[in-house]
């Protein structure tokens, strides 16, 4: 394995130094092997295919998510599974199949709203904080302990609450800005204690010494190295925010049932049907919920132990020789 | 050792209690008085005259300066007094200690379950790395963790409830044990045996089951990770390697000398669990119809009741720091290198 140390990057010329990076860092998912790699690669496919039935749902989807009748004749009411409907229907005589297709675009549009957000405060908030240290850092520390310490899903909750109650209203923004606050205090968490252990390497000293102004060390050393810890935990996070969001929709915090449909808000409907032994409704919007889940943590997973060797092999780069490759441990540690 | 006494350290830890319990009653304040809205018109469900909102403002003390209401607010908790709800004007006291039992028993079986279920299967996972027990044994972690535990809990209500009709689906106890059974501690498992009433204890038990497995199971993902991870660790450290060096059977090498070892930051992880366990009992909860806190709070919740929620909140709060110490100091008593 060709190893380029962090210490040359800064010479080649700007477009080239970001490509080496890119390189780098993809390098190891290219060349993982055996458990890694058939977990990351199944995650692969069973995010891909939910991003497709996401793309797609308008072409897929048989009937409209809140569509109750068709051809002037309305659905039967919790009719099970049918050639008609083939994951039976709700007792608003709505498609199941349907509703879960359309499932798809609600969560993950959400959560992609959501994790871009925390990423915009979360990232740049510990880079700062990290790297210029003092009472800033301490303050912004105590604070982000302090709700990272905190249920997550009752912040989402409340927050949830707060702004469904006021006059914001419920809808996707809202469920995105409840998940958001409640993941800011990781990514923070991440990079800063990153930062901290990076700002004292050479090449960072030596950008310093040079006379760079902090904002180019943070832009040009510090920001790539920290960044690649992101990936792993962003991909776990997402499949957390999943959960998190079908929870809200649980809950009667989530989406807007006319907005779109939801798979936890969906469940939460199924859970009076199930006394009568009706299974259809809460069983698919609920095994949507698991395998895209499931499918999200295994990149997630697969990311982690593949990528954590490069953070490591960089760590000890100075030096001569090959490290032994390291063992497979997540970076953010019990989560 | 740097020669700072386990003393020391308790009591740095205490004081570091003071800002971070702050923090979060200040965060609960902010969070529920600064959003736009008046809380008490939303808790009598909008639209009331103000001859109707306007005594119960000034009894809530909502007509004052926002920083007097802080103050207060403050005050108020110091002094063990968290509030009275908007709705039903029940004290939140009563809502600790009734509600609060039934949440401490179900989180209490749940955690066992988890920490029986996850560590077992973490350990023979990590012994066994990259064996299909191990592949087995991740998959099952994951797949539990991506589990809603209102699924988990619906699909066994399905099966156990409904079908099979082995255990009932929801409350905590049958109409007949609740009214019967002599309240001592409000936990009911604990009351049952304080009398010896072993007919409603298996009842109390059957009406556990449930809810206690699906929050456990969702909760056993995390230990099962971290124990895993952990034995995997443990196994390549040097001390092991001299235990096997020194010719002593890898069975003893495994379960006394890396197993041990490997199981001390899980006593971390089961209070930083608390918090995941917390979110998982308010859903639990909800789905079982079980009578805990979080099943009041969703109700306080729909019904708009903001100091209600506010004094859930602040209840929740004051559980995950007190659990953090707690944890911090059994891990100071455990572990001689964490007192730093």
């Amino acid at each position: 394995m060709t190893y380029v140390p962090p210490a040359r990057a800064p010479r080649t010329p700007h477009g080239r130094a970001r490509l080496i990076a890119l390189g780098r860092a993809t390098k190891p998912i290219r060349e993982a092997s055996g458990v890694a790699r058939a977990m990351f690669w199944s995650g692969v496919a069973i995010t891909v295919f939910f991003i497709l039935l996401a793309l797609l749902a308008p072409v897929i989807s048989p009937y409209n998510f809140n569509q109750y009748k068709a051809d002037g004749h309305r659905f039967a009411q919790l009719a099970p599974p049918s050639a008609a409907h083939v994951f039976g229907t709700t007792v608003q005589s709505v498609d199941v199949l349907s509703r879960v297709i359309y499932g798809t675009q609600t969560e993950l549009e959400v959560v992609a709203i959501a994790l871009a957000m925390s990423l915009t405060v979360g990232v740049p908030l510990g880079l700062i904080s990290g790297y210029f240290g003092g009472i800033l850092d301490r303050f912004l520390v105590l604070i982000m302990d302090a709700i990272f310490a905190f249920p997550y899903l009752l912040i989402a909750i409340v927050i949830a609450f707060v702004l469904a109650t006021s006059s914001i209203g419920g809808g996707i923004l809202t469920a995105a800005f409840a998940i958001t606050a409640a993941y800011v205090p990781l990514y923070f968490r991440v990079v800063r204690n990153h930062v901290i252990s990076v700002r004292e390497e050479p090449y960072v000293d030596a950008a310093r010494a040079l006379g760079a102004r902090p904002r180019t060390v943070i832009r040009k050393y510090v920001f790539f190295n920290v960044v690649q810890n992101v990936p792993p935990i962003a991909t776990l996070n997402a499949a957390d925010a999943i959960l998190l969001l079908a929870s809200l929709g649980f809950l009667g915090y989530g989406i807007q049932p006319s907005q779109g449909a939801e798979w936890g808000y969906d469940v939460s409907r199924a859970v009076s049907d199930a006394a009568s032994g009706i299974w259809w409704t809460g069983l698919f919007p609920g095994l949507a919920i698991v395998l895209l889940v499931t499918g999200l943590t295994l990149v997630g997973e697969g990311l982690n132990e593949t990528m954590n060797p490069v953070l490591r092999r960089r760590r000890f780069g100075r030096f001569e020789f090959e490290p032994v490759a390291g063992p497979v441990e997540e970076a953010e540690g019990a989560e | 050792m740097t020669g700072t006494s386990l003393r020391t350290y308790l009591l740095t830890r205490l004081a570091l209690v003071v800002p971070m319990v702050w923090i979060l009653l200040t965060l609960v304040f902010l969070l529920l008085r600064v959003a736009p809205g008046n809380p008490i018109e939303a808790a009598l469900g909008g639209h009331v005259p103000p001859s109707v909102v306007k005594p119960i403002e000034h009894r809530l003390g909502f007509d004052k300066p926002l920083l007097t209401q802080y103050g207060d607010y403050l005050w108020n908790i110091v002094r063990g007094n968290f509030g009275t709800t908007i709705t039903d004007n029940r004290p939140l006291s009563q809502i600790i200690k009734q509600n609060g039992a039934a949440t401490l028993e179900l989180t209490f079986f749940a955690m066992l379950i988890a920490i029986v279920v996850g560590v077992l299967i973490g350990l023979v996972a990590g012994r066994y790395r990259d064996t299909p027990v191990d592949i087995g044994g991740r998959l099952f972690g994951i797949v539990v963790y991506a589990t809603p535990p209102f699924f988990l809990g619906l699909m066994a209500q399905l099966v156990f409830g409904v079908w099979l009709g082995w255990l009932p689906t929801s409350d905590q106890a049958s109409p007949l044990t609740q009214a019967l059974l002599q309240t001592h501690t409000n936990i009911y498992f604990v009351d049952a045996i304080w009398d010896g009433n072993w007919g409603a204890l298996w009842d109390i038990v059957k009406h556990l089951i449930l809810p206690a497995m699906t929050l456990g199971l969702i909760t056993a993902g995390v230990f099962l990770r971290l124990t895993r991870i952990n034995v995997i660790r443990t196994l390549r450290d040097d001390y092991i390697e001299a235990a096997r060096a020194r010719g002593i059977v890898e069975r003893r090498v495994v379960f006394v000398h890396a197993f041990k070892n490997a199981l001390v930051p899980v006593i971390t992880v089961v209070g930083l669990n608390l918090a995941i366990l917390l979110g998982g009992a308010v859903l639990t909860e909800e789905t079982f119809n079980w009578p805990g806190i979080g099943h009041e709070l969703v109700l306080y919740l729909q019904n708009r009741d903001y100091t209600a929620v506010q004094g859930i909140m602040i209840v929740f709060a004051l559980v995950v720091v007190g659990v953090s110490v707690i944890v911090d100091f059994i891990n100071a008593f455990v572990d001689p290198r964490i007192r730093y």
